[in-house]
C-alpha cells in the first residue's frame, strides 16, 4: 500500500505496524505530530497499545525503562532540548539492555532558540550504546523504524535503537511512502526476548556494580553493540525480500566508483548531494555521494572501502563543531585511519540550524574544498 | 489489631548491607512482608540502592528495577501499564528516599499521581540525603543539623504527604517502623485499591544521619510519634483519620514534650531552650489545625448524614 505521508507520519505508521505495548512522550516541535497520529491509532483502535503521557521527556523514557524491563515493546519520540532533558535516563535504557525504539526528528539546541534541523541533538547519544539510524527520506523513516525494532530486541544485540531523521524538510514533507503488508513477516514475534524482571523469578536490574562487575556489563555491551551491523543486515535483508529496499550495508553509494571525490552526509541534504554529484559529473568531474543510514555502531571498514584510493573526501555535517571536528568526519577520519588510506578530508559545518544547503552550495563546496587544506570550516553559502 | 498475624516470609534477606540500627532497613521488612511476592520495587538513587547488595546479586526476594534518581515515579507508571498490558497483575512500588521523592523526583510523583496509574509510592524519609553524607533535602527538619547545614537547616521541612493530599490521589498515609501492624494494616488496603496512585510517608530513623546510638531506632520511632512530631494517619478519598497511637494523642497532655525526642539525636544538640520551645509549638500548632480538620470533617459527614 503507498500512501501520502509526511516523515513524521511515517514513523506513526510504522510504530502502528510494529504494535508497540506501551508509548510514552512529551511534546516538542518537530516531534509533535507523530505522538498526535499515534494517539489517533489508539483512539480509532488499529494499535493496542497504552499511551503514558508524561509531564516530561526524562519521565517518558523512564516510562519506558518501566515498561520495557517486564516485557512490553515499547516507543518514544523527541527532539533537541526533549533529548537533552532525558539524556541521563537515554544511557540508562542502554545500559540496562532494555530494546527500547526512540525517533528523533533533530532540531537545534538553544540558545537562542531555534527549532529547525541540526544534528547536534543526535550527536550527543553517540557512544550510548543505543544503535542510531538516520532516515533522509519518509519512506526510509518507515523502514529504519521497523528495521530498529528487529534489531532491538534481536536476542544477540537487546540494546535500544533510534531513527533519526531532519525537521521539517522530511518530518513535515509529504512523499509517497509504501507501507510493508504484514508487517509481522518482518518483526520478531512478541515475547521473542526475555525481560530482565519477572515476579516469578526475582532478579535485580541495574543495583551497585563493583569496578570488575561494571567493567564486564560494559564489555557485554561493547560485544553486543558488535553484533549489530549483522542483526541490521538480516532485518534488511527480509525487508529487501519484501518490498526491493535495500540498506543491508548501513550505507548507500553513489557514483562512487571511479569517483575522485567523494561527499559524505546523512539526512535530507543528501538529496541536493547528489543533485550536485550529477551536475559535476555532466561537466566530467569525478564525484560520487556516500550516505550513511546506519550511525552506530558506525560502519568503519565500509566506509574505508569506498574511500580508499580516492583524492578527496568531503564531509557535510549538519552541526557545528566546536572544537574539534565534527563526529560524522571524526568518524570518516578514523574509518581512514584504521585502513592506512591517506585522503584528503575537508569538512563544511553547513545547514546548521535550518540553513538551507542547495545543489550549487554542494557544487561550491567541492571548489572550496580543492583550493583548502583539509580540515573543517564553516560554510556561510556562496 | 494485636492479633493481626505477620507473614513469617522474609523478602528482606540477611546479607542486606544497610547499616546496624536502620530505620529504613526495618520499614522495607514490614513492606515487604505486608506485599508478599508479587511485587515489584522500583528504587531510585538513595541508601536503598546500596543496602540491595552488590550486583549480580540481590537482597531483595522481589523484582527489583534500579533507576536514575529522578525517575521511579516515570518508570513504576510505564512498568503498571506493562503489567496491565501484558495481563500480568502486580504491586508496583516505588521505594524512594526522601530526597529521590520531595526534591528531585517530585515532578515525576505529581505527574504519576495526576495520570492515577495503579502504583504504591513509598517515601522512607530519613530527613537527608545520606546516601551522599548527611546533607540537607527538603525534607529536613528546622533547626537539625546536616552537612550543609552546620548550624541548623533555616528552613522547614516540606509536607509531602499533604502535597499529595491535594493531588486528590486516593489514599495516603503515613507510616512508623516502630508500628508493624499500622504498616500492615495501611500496605494491605493500598494494594487492595484501584483508581490511582497510593502514597505512604514512613518516618525511619537513621543512626549515622541523626547522630544516636542504633539500639535506639524503634525507641526513637516510638518517641517521634508519641511527642506528636510525626503523625500516624490516613487520608482514604480525602477523608482524613488518625490512626494507631496517635489517635489518643489530639489532647496536649496526652502528648509527650519534643524535647524528649530532640535529646536523643546528635543533629538536634546545639538547640537552645528557645529554639526547642519553637519546635514544640510548631508541633502543638499542627496538632491544633488536625483538630480542626477533624472537626470540619465531623460536621461535614454529620450534614450529610
Ligand atoms: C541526578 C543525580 N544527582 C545526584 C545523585 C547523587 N545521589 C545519589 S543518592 C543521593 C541522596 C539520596 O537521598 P535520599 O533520596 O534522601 O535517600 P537516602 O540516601 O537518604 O536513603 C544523591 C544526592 C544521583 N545519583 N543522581
Ligand atoms: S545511612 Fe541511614 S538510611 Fe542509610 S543505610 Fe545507614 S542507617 Fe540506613
Amino acid at each position: 500500500m503507498k500512501l501520502l505521508l509526511t516523515g513524521n507520519y511515517a514513523a506513526a505508521y510504522a510504530v502502528r505496524d510494529a504494535q508497540p505495548d506501551v508509548i510514552s512522550a512529551y511534546p516538542i516541535t518537530p516531534q509533535t505530530p507523530i505522538i498526535e497520529k499515534l494517539a489517533e491509532f489508539i483512539d480509532s483502535g488499529e494499535l493496542k497499545a497504552k499511551f503514558v503521557r508524561v509531564e516530561s521527556e526524562h519521565s517518558a523514557m523512564a516510562a519506558l525503562i518501566g515498561a520495557a524491563s517486564v516485557g512490553a515493546r515499547t516507543y518514544t519520540a523527541t527532539s533537541s532540548q526533549g533529548l537533552l532533558y532525558m539524556y541521563e535516563v537515554v544511557w540508562w535504557a542502554a545500559g540496562a539492555r532494555l530494546p527500547i525504539v526512540m525517533g528523533l526528528v533533530t532540531r537545534a539546541l538553544g540558545p537562542p532558540w531555534n527549532i529547525w534541523s541540526d544534528h547536534a541533538d543526535f550527536f550527543t547519544v553517540r557512544s550510548s550504546g543505543w544503535t542510531m539510524l538516520f532516515a533522509s527520506s519518509a519512506q526510509e523513516v518507515y523502514d529504519l523504524t521497523l528495521i530498529a525494532y528487529c534489531v532491538a530486541e534481536h536476542r544477540d544485540v537487546l540494546l535500544p535503537a533510534l531513527v533519526a531523521w531532519d525537521a521539517f524538510e522530511v518530518s513535515h514533507t509529504y512523499e509517497p511512502v509504501e507501507l510493508v503488508e504484514d508487517a509481522t513477516r518482518l518483526l520478531p514475534p512478541k515475547g521473542a526476548w526475555a525481560p530482565p524482571l519477572a515476579a516469578e523469578d526475582p532478579a535485580s536490574l541495574g543495583n551497585l556494580a563493583y569496578p570488575e562487575e561494571y567493567a564486564e556489563t560494559r564489555r557485554l555491551m561493547v560485544e553486543a553493540v558488535r553484533r549489530v551491523p549483522l542483526v541490521f543486515a538480516e532485518a534488511a535483508g527480509r525487508l529487501r525480500e519484501l518490498t526491493g529496499r535495500d540498506y543491508s550495508r548501513g550505507y548507500e553509494c553513489y557514483r562512487c566508483e571511479d569517483a575522485e571525490t567523494v561527499f559524505i552526509a546523512m539526512g535530507s541534504v543528501y538529496g541536493e548531494v547528489r543533485s550536485a554529484v550529477d551536475a559535476l559529473r555532466a561537466r566530467g568531474v569525478p564525484v560520487g555521494a556516500l550516505k550513511v543510514w546506519l550511525y552506530r555502531p558506525f560502519p568503519y571498514e565500509g566506509v574505508a572501502r569506498v574511500l580508499d584510493g580516492k583524492k578527496m573526501a568531503i564531509v557535510l555535517s549538519r552541526t557545528t563543531s566546536l572544537g574539534a571536528m565534527g563526529p560524522l568526519a571524526t568518524d570518516v577520519a578514523t574509518a581512514l585511519a584504521l585502513k592506512g588510506c591517506s585522503v584528503k578530508l575537508v569538512e563544511f559545518s553547513a545547514g546548521v540550524g535550518g540553513v538551507d544547503v542547495t545543489e550549487d552550495d554542494v557544487v561550491a563546496m567541492y571548489k572550496a574544498a580543492l583550493e583548502r587544506e583539509g580540515g573543517t570550516y564553516f560554510w556561510r553559502g556562496r | 489489631m494485636a492479633h493481626r498475624v505477620f507473614p513469617r516470609e522474609e523478602y528482606l534477606l540477611k546479607g542486606h548491607v544497610a547499616c546496624p540500627g536502620c530505620g529504613a532497613a526495618v520499614m522495607l521488612r514490614h513492606v515487604l512482608k505486608a506485599l508478599g511476592p508479587n511485587t515489584y520495587l522500583v528504587i531510585p538513587a538513595c541508601c536503598t540502592s546500596v543496602i540491595a547488595g552488590p550486583h549480580p546479586r540481590s537482597a531483595f526476594r522481589v523484582p527489583v528495577l534500579h533507576i536514575a534518581f529522578a525517575a521511579s515515579a516515570a518508570a513504576a507508571s510505564g512498568m503498571i501499564e506493562a503489567l496491565e498490558k501484558l495481563g500480568k497483575p502486580a504491586n508496583v512500588v516505588v521505594w524512594a528516599g526522601d530526597g529521590g521523592t520531595v526534591d528531585i523526583g517530585l515532578q515525576a510523583l505529581s505527574g504519576a499521581a495526576e495520570r492515577g496509574h495503579n502504583i504504591i509510592y513509598i517515601c522512607y524519609d530519613n530527613e537527608a540525603y545520606m546516601n551522599t553524607g548527611i546533607q540537607k533535602s527538603g525534607s529536613t527538619p528546622h533547626g537539625a543539623w546536616t552537612t550543609t547545614t552546620p548550624s541548623g537547616n533555616p528552613g522547614f521541612k516540606k509536607d509531602l504527604p499533604g502535597i499529595m493530599v491535594s493531588h486528590r490521589v486516593p489514599y495516603v498515609a503515613t507510616l512508623s517502623p516502630a508500628y508493624p501492624n499500622d504498616t500492615f494494616a495501611k500496605l494491605r488496603k493500598a494494594a487492595s485499591m484501584r483508581g490511582g496512585l497510593k502514597y505512604l510517608h514512613a518516618l525511619t530513623p537513621c543512626p549515622p544521619g541523626w547522630r544516636y546510638d542504633p539500639s535506639l531506632t524503634i525507641e526513637l520511632s516510638r518517641l517521634a510519634v508519641e511527642t506528636g512530631m510525626w503523625v500516624l494517619y490516613e487520608v482514604e478519598n480525602g477523608v482524613f483519620r488518625l490512626t494507631g497511637p496517635s489517635r489518643a494523642l489530639l489532647e496536649k497532655g496526652k502528648r509527650k514534650p519534643v524535647a524528649e525526642y530532640l535529646k536523643l539525636q546528635g543533629r538536634f544538640r546545639h538547640l537552645s531552650p528557645e529554639d526547642v520551645e519553637r519546635i514544640q509549638r510548631m508541633v502543638d500548632e499542627n496538632w491544633e489545625r488536625i483538630a480542626e480538620m477533624l472537626k470540619e470533617g465531623g460536621e461535614h459527614s454529620s450534614e450529610q448524614g
